[in-house]
């Protein structure tokens, strides 16, 4: 079927997804060399990911929040100390794998992540590597 | 009865439905443990600490492993949809479970059959799901923090990640947030904000704000808002009504957190260790404070 009038870009193809896990059928159509134009949700199709990041430094710790996420580092050795909010089944499951290790060696979220926290968290990491990291 | 419902970071862990207690600080369950550190098994542990310290029956829980695919969330509720209505529970918390509108209702539909409807308590993805069905309303209390309340506020984000910016903006002015959600019937019965300053509020407006032991650290601790929410369960339970319950919550919590001295690499697991002691000073205080009141009034 086509997609809604608001994003049609020509003769376009949509497929319907379940929102909430987002992150691994991004992941699934990348493996597959079918990158999607955009995602929207189905409600309202004009809709955007959040984009602000809210940036909290603690002194000797670093927090950056987007969205519902937030990934806090230890500024000096760039560990990744906490993480915190979101909802998702993954998210406890991306906490145990990441907190204790270092900004460049834990696995991103994007990569072990499935849901819209699991992205949500994804953006949280990607500015603070861009924040911390040369 | 109360009964927490959720996940655990684990595929390999099974669906149990069983009565649960702490043992090294790990949770455990028939032949089964994890690890408190967040989600979940962190909501337990805090409610198990509350419900020791209370004197009353530990929680009973339903749990299986998911790490965001959805498979055992849906173990989960295949299951709940058909025990839920001999299970005799008082109090039901929901918690990491992964947001499924058509699951989510049919559960509602189940507790509304029951010959007395519990109390229902949401948090994290099952809130998620409780408001993108509609039926917000059904629920007694949802403990959402600051970013999760503009998602309640946003009538048009299907999830967090899409909450519109200009209300995102609004972070330092919750009781706005709080007036919109409702307005647009996004909210349970009571609301506990969690956040720099904890909110309660209802239909109404802000009921109590708790300020105590202010934190700025706490803010980064993955699964303060875990615990307060397993803390206010088992307070419910106990037959404290909602309103104070969530005050009381918010107070034990802030306390259990500050007893800490926490930083922002803290860990949850320590804070939990402190929850009987904040208990005792809270309950403390509030029967001096009240048996004071009655002392004026004579």
């Amino acid at each position: 079927m086509g997609p809604p009038p608001e994003i049609r870009t020509g003769c376009d193809l949509v497929i319907e997804i379940p929102l909430i896990e987002e992150l691994n059928i991004l992941r699934s159509l990348r493996e597959a060399d079918v990158v999607p134009i955009k995602v929207v949700p189905v409600n309202d199709p004009l809709l955007q990911p959040v984009d602000l990041f809210q940036t909290k430094d603690f002194g000797t710790h670093l927090m950056v929040r987007a969205a519902n996420m937030k990934l806090t580092v230890d500024k000096e050795t760039l560990v990744i100390v906490n993480i915190s909010g979101g909802g998702c089944p993954d998210v406890p499951y991306l906490a145990a794998e990441m907190v204790g290790k270092s900004l460049q060696e834990a696995p991103g979220p994007g990569e072990i992540g499935h849901t819209l926290c699991g992205y949500a968290l994804q953006l949280s990491y990607e500015e603070m590597k861009r924040i911390c990291l040369p | 009865m109360l009964a927490i419902i959720g996940t655990i970071p684990d595929v390999a862990f099974p669906l149990l439905k069983d009565r649960v207690f702490l043992e090294n600080d790990m949770i455990r369950i028939e032949d089964r443990s994890a690890s408190v550190n967040r989600g979940t098994p962190a909501l337990i542990a805090a409610a198990v600490k509350t419900s020791e310290f209370l004197g009353q029956s530990l929680p009973f829980v339903y749990l299986a492993g998911d790490i965001g695919i959805g498979e055992g969330s849906r173990r989960i509720y295949e299951s709940l949809v058909r025990e839920v209505g001999g299970s005799g529970f008082t109090t039901i918390a929901f918690h990491y479970l992964q947001p499924d509108v058509d699951w989510h209702n049919r559960i509602i539909f189940a507790i509304n059959d029951m010959e007395k409807r519990p109390l229902l308590i949401a948090d994290a993805g099952f809130m998620y799901a409780a408001k993108i069905s509609g039926q917000a309303g059904a629920y007694d209390l949802f403990t959402p923090d600051i970013g999760e309340l503009a998602f309640l506020a946003d009538e048009k984000a299907p999830h967090p990640f899409y909450t519109r910016g200009f209300i995102l903006h609004e972070e330092n002015r919750a009781s706005e947030l709080i007036s919109r959600a409702y307005a647009n019937e996004n909210a349970a019965r009571y609301l506990l904000v969690k956040g720099k300053e904890d909110f309660i509020a209802d239909q109404n407006g802000i009921l109590a704000a708790v300020k105590i032991h202010k934190k700025e650290a706490m803010e980064a601790i993955g699964g303060t808002g875990d615990t307060l929410t397993g803390i206010a369960a088992a307070l419910i339970e106990s037959k404290m009504e909602i309103r104070d319950a969530a005050i009381t919550a918010a107070k034990v919590n802030r306390l259990a957190g500050y007893k800490t001295r926490p930083t922002p690499a803290t860990q949850v697991t320590e804070i939990i260790n402190h929850i009987p002691h904040a208990l005792s000073e809270v309950l403390q205080n509030k029967k001096q404070k009240n048996s004071s009141c009655s002392g004026s009034k004579l």
